[in-house]
């Protein structure tokens, strides 16, 4: 069996870093960021949480090529989903017949 | 022909090898590129609700943060504690079953469990403090329609009253509690389901179904799991942080 078995200390290390990752997205939220950097600060924490949860518990950093992919297309519709959908919604004022 | 069958099974087959796969590797490997397939339409699926509250939180951003802010921060973020520590768990229990060690992995399954339902006992404590507070959008429930009490600027704070900042309707608050409950409510099915997934994993591991060969189930629910714990780690943010900085 080619199979990889991640070692419980990776587990843990990860766990901790996800539990500081909670506590830092808790703690900026209280700071008032200028502009739009609160959410910005937000999600870049969630992405981060994320990407450790699918590398490391989910073992895609030692699956298969093919579930790399698969990932990979995931993120690209979901790409699609937004950007065709806020390009829509987010230049409709440019126009002045309103809708 | 029977005979050199019952021969090849005795020397490549695992007991729980299906007859379609090679072998045990390619069986398991099938089984996790399946599950990613299937957690592709769920990003999907999710990631059309993300889409809707991106929208119309910019559409209404005073009333998104004034609903936000209603929320109970602690009681999310010990939740996301709690969910945090149960996709740990559920690792665990994966690599204890890699390992061929069958009552720690027994134990990391029935501490998921425990930890899932935790989260969904502090989520339905949230969830009736929202019915007290009339903030169930619509009419879903009879008799207690949206309508929650608005803190006067002139009164004694109350926790309970909704605290609208500047330019916010009370329309425009329960549009953000529609998607709350939409998404939280969906979370919290995925949540049902994989308790009930995790109950199937716990008897089939106290038979001894599971070994370094043959683990293809406890791996994929694993996946599933956290599948789930990824979306609330998006959802814990967007729903419940997005208005703190305006308090102040």
């Amino acid at each position: 069996m080619s199979e990889h078995i991640v070692s419980v200390r990776v587990y843990i290390t990860i766990f901790l870093a996800l539990l500081v990752g909670t506590a830092l997205t808790v703690a900026a939220a209280f700071f008032d960021f200028p502009w739009r950097l609160n959410t910005i600060v937000a999600l870049t924490i969630a992405v981060a949480k994320a990407t450790l949860v699918v590398l490391y518990f989910m073992h895609v950093r030692y699956s298969a090529r093919l579930v790399w992919v698969i990932v990979a297309s995931a993120l690209f519709w979901m790409g699609i989903l937004f950007a065709f959908t806020f390009s829509d919604y987010f230049t409709r004022h440019w126009l002045s017949t309103g809708y | 022909m029977i005979e050199s069958h019952a021969t090849t099974q005795e020397v490549h087959g695992h007991r729980a090898l299906q007859h379609h796969f090679e072998n045990m590797e390619q069986q398991r490997e099938a089984g996790t590129i399946g599950m990613w397939v299937f957690l592709v339409t769920e990003i999907m699926f999710f990631g059309g609700m993300f889409l809707a509250y991106a929208l119309y939180r910019n559409m209404f951003p005073a009333a998104f943060a004034s609903a936000s802010n209603h929320l109970d921060i602690t009681l999310g973020a010990v939740n996301t504690g709690v969910l945090i520590l149960s996709s740990f768990t559920m690792a665990m229990a994966v690599y204890f079953t890699q390992v061929g060690k069958q009552r720690p992995q027994i134990i990391a399954l029935v501490l998921t469990l425990i930890l899932g339902l935790a989260f969904l006992g502090i989520k339905a404590v949230e969830y009736h403090e929202k019915y007290t507070d009339r903030l169930i959008p619509g009419h879903l429930i009879p008799g207690a329609s949206f309508g929650p009490a608005v803190q006067e600027h002139d009164q004694p704070m109350d926790a309970h009253k909704l605290h609208l900042l500047p330019g916010a309707t009370l329309k425009q608050v329960e549009m953000f509690y529609w998607i709350y409950f939409a998404m939280t409510g969906m979370h919290a099915l995925h949540m049902i389901i994989g308790a009930g997934l995790l109950i199937f994993l716990i008897i089939w591991s106290m038979k001894g179904r599971f070994d370094p060969e043959y683990h293809g189930p406890v791996e994929v629910v694993g996946l599933y799991w956290h599948f789930v714990d990824i979306v609330w780690i998006f959802l814990f943010p967007l729903l419940y942080l997005l208005g703190r900085h305006f308090e102040h």
